[in-house]
């Protein structure tokens, strides 16, 4: 009996940035695997390299040193075209600050990735009503990023990081912007994908989020200092009170 | 991404943004326009005179009096009439290439038809003027050989003069009119050939003589003021042409050295001289107005680099959503493209407007066709193109992260 091949793995992973001639390391050694349906805290303060971690997930960006596979393909083999491809089709990104665009309203938005996917005009826009609708933000379909307070878009980025039905939603400080009632409707949101069967990785400096997470692994000046399992502590609700 | 989609999104950022694409795109429509308006205008020329080679009939020579010596002293052109109708008879029997032969005297007189009156050459000739001329009758006839022997009381009217004395519908064949009083039948109405030339009215040489010009000084009984000719084909024009000349000056008794008394014209020839002389002013313009196509390359350049690093951000996201870096090049490529395109329109509905507007106020021939069209569009396509390339694939060489990164 063999194990079901983990969804991403990361072997030796570094990442080593030239700035005029100095080598500054981002991340070093870093293996782990992210298996399907998990739900992951990336912790670790600023500058211990979660974000380009999280680049390197996200096929943003390659490693340096060691690979990164996804389904078992060394991300580095593919071509730059073929990881952009991925991005529209398997990876869904959630950004701290919402990353929409200002002048497309949620509906449009939410589309994009589609567009890149080679969906047409109709099917685009149904299945993003669907997505919208996922997140409860249907009835501000029409509405522009800046008409929305700052929980609704960010719900109307996490519709547009499911709408292609991503392998892995990749989520950087997705609370870090938001009042902690929001933040936490949020969280309970990934929580619900996640019971759905939905695999997220959450980047994050704040430890109570992490707390709601089955796994966190620690980062420390670009290196992996824990990888810790705990007892789920994700409530099934809404903790707002 | 498909270039539906570019398009799509272009036309979706360049309405955003209304008053900027419009200035963007300015340099290009006042480029365009300026291109499909010189086009109008030479192509309008040159109609004009194809039109005024046509009217004076194929493989046309005409001959003029020349200089003359009079004790010494060297006279002005035609003041005196060299020519005569025993020359138009010898060129005629003398000259093989020589098809048809007219001898004209020509004065300007008022013609009157009842109550209406009109001020008109009266050109007095024999009907192989209309051979040489290829000129054919709308109605009725040439003059007979008995008119044209016996200075006939009879006219023929160029289709101005004949609009212009009798009604709409009311045949003018039959009808007499009066010419410095001497009362002539109309017996034949030419077709219409060009306004210039159809402002005219035709009596026999003979009557001409006799009955209009007699007493004029310099006029003999043989004389007349020009002959034309038609060779037969267009590469005997050369030939016939010397022939003529020679025969003259033995006629004319021109002695050798001394200038000849007459000019043999091609005024074909003269007219396409001219011709080529308004396409070399017409290119001219265009390149002019090609260097305004330019400037408006460049401000869609600027403009566009101006957007690409405007929109760094967005170009980010979608870099991380999905977007290939051709993706890229191809959405903002769309938008130069769709910048020249609505340019290019805008300037062909402007060049079109402005052409026809000088038509009406100058009175000029204008002519717009396809081909200048389609040509001004595909320099606004290929402007677009050519600027619009640098900054998107600058756009498409931007680094996902660093674009996120940006404010």
């Amino acid at each position: 009996m063999t194990a079901p091949l983990p969804l991403i793995s990361l072997r030796s992973v570094g990442r080593t940035y030239r700035t005029d001639g100095i080598a500054v390391a981002a991340v070093r050694n870093v293996s782990f695997d992210i298996d399907q349906g998990e739900i992951l805290a990336v912790m670790g303060p600023s500058g211990s390299g979660k974000s380009t971690l999280m680049n390197m997930i996200g096929l943003l960006d390659l490693p340096s040193e060691g690979a990164i596979y996804l389904e078992g393909a060394n991300v580095a083999d593919l071509s730059e075209d073929r990881r952009s491809t991925l991005r529209a089709r398997s990876i869904g990104f959630v950004f701290q600050s919402y990353n929409l665009l200002a002048r497309h309203n949620a509906i449009e938005n939410v589309a994009l990735p589609l567009v890149y996917c080679g969906v047409g005009n109709k099917e685009r826009l149904s299945r993003a009503e669907q997505s919208l609708e996922a997140v409860g933000m249907l009835h501000r379909a029409h509405h522009f990023p800046r008409q929305l307070s700052g929980g609704e878009q960010q719900r109307v980025a996490i519709a547009r990081a499911l709408i292609a039905s991503p392998l892995i939603i990749l989520a950087d400080e997705p609370t870090g912007a938001l009042d902690s009632r929001t933040g936490a409707e949020i969280l309970a949101l990934f929580a619900a994908l996640n019971q759905t069967g939905q695999t997220i990785v959450m980047i994050t400096h704040d430890p109570s989020i992490a707390t709601r997470c089955r796994r966190t692994i620690r980062l420390h000046d670009g290196e992996l200092v824990s990888d810790e399992t705990q007892i789920p502590l994700i409530p099934k609700r809404s903790v707002a009170s | 991404m498909t270039m539906l989609q570019g398009f799509q999104i272009a036309l979706h950022a360049l309405r955003l943004n209304p008053l900027r694409s419009f200035l963007t795109m300015l340099g290009i429509v006042i480029g365009v326009a300026s291109i499909v308006t010189v086009f109008a205008i030479g192509s309008g020329a040159q109609l004009r005179l194809q039109e005024q080679i046509r009217s004076i009939g194929a493989n046309v020579l005409m001959i003029m009096p020349g200089a003359v010596y009079q004790g010494g002293v060297r006279l002005k052109d035609g003041s005196k009439l060299t020519m005569t109708e025993s020359d138009v008879q010898a060129i005629l029997e003398q000259i093989p290439e020589i098809q048809a032969a007219a001898g004209s005297i020509a004065g300007t007189a008022q013609v009157i038809h009842e109550g209406k009156n009109w001020n008109t050459t009266i050109n007095g000739t024999t009907t192989g003027h209309f051979m040489v001329r290829d000129w054919q009758l709308a109605s009725g006839r040439y003059f007979s050989s008995a008119e044209e022997a016996a200075a006939g009381k009879v006219v023929i009217l160029g289709s101005t003069v004949a609009r212009e004395l009798f009604a709409p519908g009311d045949d003018p064949i039959g009808a007499q009119i009066r010419i410095m009083k001497v009362p002539l039948e109309v017996v034949g109405v030419l077709d219409r050939k060009d306004p210039a030339q159809d402002d005219v009215a035709f009596v026999p040489l003979t009557t001409a003589k006799l009955r209009f010009l007699g007493s004029a000084s310099n006029i003999n009984r043989d004389s007349v003021a020009y002959i034309i000719a038609k060779v037969a084909a267009d590469g005997q024009m050369a030939g016939a042409r010397s022939e003529i000349e020679s025969l003259l000056r033995q006629r004319h008794h021109v002695p050798a050295g001394q200038e000849d008394d007459f000019k043999v014209q091609d005024p074909a020839a003269a007219m396409e001289a001219q011709q080529g002389a308004i396409r070399t002013v017409a290119l001219l313009l265009v390149a002019i107005a090609s260097v305004s196509l330019l400037v408006g390359g460049i401000s869609i350049m600027n403009v566009m680099i101006v957007s690409v690093t405007e929109r760094t951000r967005e170009i980010g996201i979608r870099r991380a959503l999905g977007g290939r870096m051709r993706d890229i090049r191809l959405q903002f490529l769309c938008e130069a493209l769709v910048l020249c395109l609505l340019g290019g329109a805008v300037g062909v509905l402007g060049g079109v407007t402005l052409s026809m507007t000088v038509a009406r106020m100058a009175g000029w021939i204008t002519s717009i066709d396809g081909e200048a069209i389609a040509l001004a569009l595909a320099f606004s396509i290929a402007t677009g193109l050519i600027f619009g390339f640098y900054p998107a694939h600058k756009a498409s060489k931007l680094s996902p992260i660093e674009a996120l990164k940006t404010e």
